[in-house]
């Protein structure tokens, strides 16, 4: 009892940061309920990544192996780690609340008849949880009942896990995957194209809201100071709902939720589903020519201005900066 | 095609939440309930692929009978009839799954259409368990529903780009922000709603489990962010971040 089953996420043959989270989280569960923590890397050759998340800490490190393993697919991969769960006797799984680990989990939990924790953000001693409800305006203290518990991590909650010294052994495990558990196909993935960080991953961010007015301000205005000064782009649901930017740069409580050192708002009101996404950021920048715009009562430094001024103007001053 | 929306009533998402001082709940006077936007928005895509394909549009909710309002909203966009399964007390995602699956072994629709997550409890659990319990292929977080024959191919908004799956009916989607844009209910749309079939069902006779497996002890409101200081100019700000709090 007490044994966690980590879901390690891949994309593209690496493991992102959420990831490296969802280690981290799953280390201190096992610690806290006194089991061990096993990372399960699933794909139809998942075992030099299995070598590689065998770094960080686990007690064992289990390549999940298939054919139908090869995209991500949510019926193969939850028919795939509940015959895994059993076979191990785990008590936990767990994962990241990434779009992977939001699709899959609820899905492995009913087949498992377990209850599910999303987006959890503490891990108490006493058994509970902690996780944000209402647009993170409560935050809701839960029980988990049931004999095996699935539960999703919020990224921005816990620290990344850091490679140790010792590898932990590796098993390969040939997954079982019943017809009934394949019915969908994967048809093709269309990644966004960007020089830029990941959002959930930058040390900056820099958001834009409806302010911006069009989808062509975004590129001319703010990507100037975005590129400046290193930094991930960002938007508010309002930029998303007028059709300015895609809906993976959402920043909110139904896109994504970022605390990078500095995030910088510009033209966003700070609704509060905005702020749901952003507020654990460490230094908060809002810049709008409304006073009275609710983003000022978060942020760390609030400048009154017209953004079509202030931030070609600020562009300027990094690059300023950055020559100094 | 027969589509059945299951829908969620909660507080505007333009209200301000305030959890009650014993953490028993939130602050429900002076709420407007609504329906959850995501589901708003499964609504709207299920009158689309009615009106281009024919079929009928069946709403569904869990939950007191004053939700018959927001089933009655839903009826006054375009649906056809609505289910009510009362119950008054806490319910959890498995409990609400199993109910909404075992309505759905009755009424067989061809396709469940709902919101990806509800705005107040923010799980985003239901639609994905609905898929697992039916056996059904599931699309969560859609953007692009497109039928051709019996297979549908979703397009779905995933980190860093757009993924597109493809699977036959039966099978579940859940919605997210850009799939469409809601209609709202036309006044003539209002005075045929109240003619419409609405069905109360006590949540206990349909014979599942209803034991709650996740339970929430108690709510506590977030540790406030104290307002900064105001810059005066964007000189001040760059000032500021880079010698003050040190992070450009």
């Amino acid at each position: 009892m007490g044994d966690v089953l980590i879901f390690a996420e891949h994309q593209g043959g690496h493991f992102p940061k959420t990831t490296l989270t969802a280690v981290h989280a799953g280390l201190e569960l096992a610690g806290k309920r006194g089991g061990q923590a096993i990372a399960v890397v699933a794909g139809d050759a998942p075992e030099a990544l299995a070598a590689e998340i065998a770094k960080y800490g686990v007690a064992k490190a289990i390549a999940l192996s298939h054919a139908n393993l090869k995209n991500y697919l949510a019926d193969a991969h939850a028919a795939a780690l509940t015959a895994l769960i059993k076979q191990t006797g785990a008590e936990f799984l767990l994962a990241t609340a990434t779009a992977v680990g939001k699709d899959l989990l609820p899905r492995l939990a009913a087949r498992l008849g377990a209850p599910m924790a999303s987006e959890i953000t503490a891990i108490n001693d006493d058994g509970t949880y902690v996780r944000p409800m209402y647009a993170g305006n409560a935050m809701a203290t839960i029980e988990l009942d049931g004999p095996v518990k699935v539960i999703t991590v919020r990224g921005t909650a816990f620290d990344a896990a850091k490679p140790g010294s010792n590898p932990a052994p590796v098993e390969k495990v040939d997954a079982e995957i019943d017809a009934a558990a394949a019915k969908t196909q994967f048809v093709s993935f269309n990644q966004t194209k960007s020089d830029r960080p990941q959002l959930t991953e930058a040390r900056i961010v820099v958001s834009g809201g409806r302010g911006l007015k069009s989808g062509d301000n975004f590129k001319t205005v703010l990507e100037p100071l975005v590129d400046e000064m290193g930094a991930a782009m960002g938007a508010s649901r309002a930029a998303v709902d007028a059709g300015f930017v895609p809906n993976d740069l959402q920043v909110g409580q139904t896109g994504k939720v970022v605390a990078p050192e500095l995030y910088v708002a510009v033209g966003i009101s700070g609704a509060i589903q905005h702020l749901a996404g952003m507020k654990d950021s460490k230094i908060i920048v809002a810049i709008n020519k409304d006073e009275e715009a609710p983003i000022f009562n978060v942020a760390d430094y609030g400048l009154v201005a017209d953004l079509f001024k202030a931030v070609p103007e600020m562009a300027e001053e990094m690059k300023k900066l950055k020559h100094s | 095609m027969k589509i059945l929306v299951p829908i969620k009533r909660v507080p505007d998402p333009a209200t301000t939440i305030r959890v009650l001082p014993d953490g028993s709940g939130i602050a429900t006077d002076n709420v407007k309930w609504v329906i959850n936007p995501f589901d708003e928005i499964a609504i709207e895509e299920a009158l689309r692929i009615k009106e281009k394909l024919t079929g009928e549009v069946v709403l569904v909710t869990v939950g007191q009978s004053s939700w018959q309002e927001q089933l009655r909203t839903g009826l006054a966009m375009g649906a056809d009839r609505a289910v009510l399964v009362k119950h008054d007390g806490a319910l959890d995602s498995l409990a609400i799954a199993r109910i909404l699956a075992k309505v759905i072994s009755d009424e067989k629709p061809e396709l469940v259409l709902l919101g990806k997550q509800a705005i107040d409890d923010d799980s985003n659990q239901v639609g994905q368990m609905l898929a697992e319990m039916l056996g059904w292929p599931q699309a969560t977080f859609a953007s692009k529903v497109e039928f051709a024959d019996q297979k549908v191919t979703v397009t779905r908004e995933v980190d860093g780009g757009l993924e597109a799956i493809a699977f036959n009916l039966p099978a579940v989607i859940t919605t997210d922000l850009r799939l469409n844009e809601p209609r709202y209910a036309s006044l003539p749309g209002i005075m045929k709603a109240r003619k419409k079939e609405l069905k109360e069902v006590p949540a206990e006779s349909l014979g599942v489990d209803l034991a709650l497996k996740l339970k929430v002890k108690t709510l506590a409101a977030p540790p406030k962010r104290q307002a900064g200081k105001k810059v005066g100019s964007v000189q001040e700000l760059v000032q500021v971040l880079h010698a003050e709090a040190k992070v450009i």
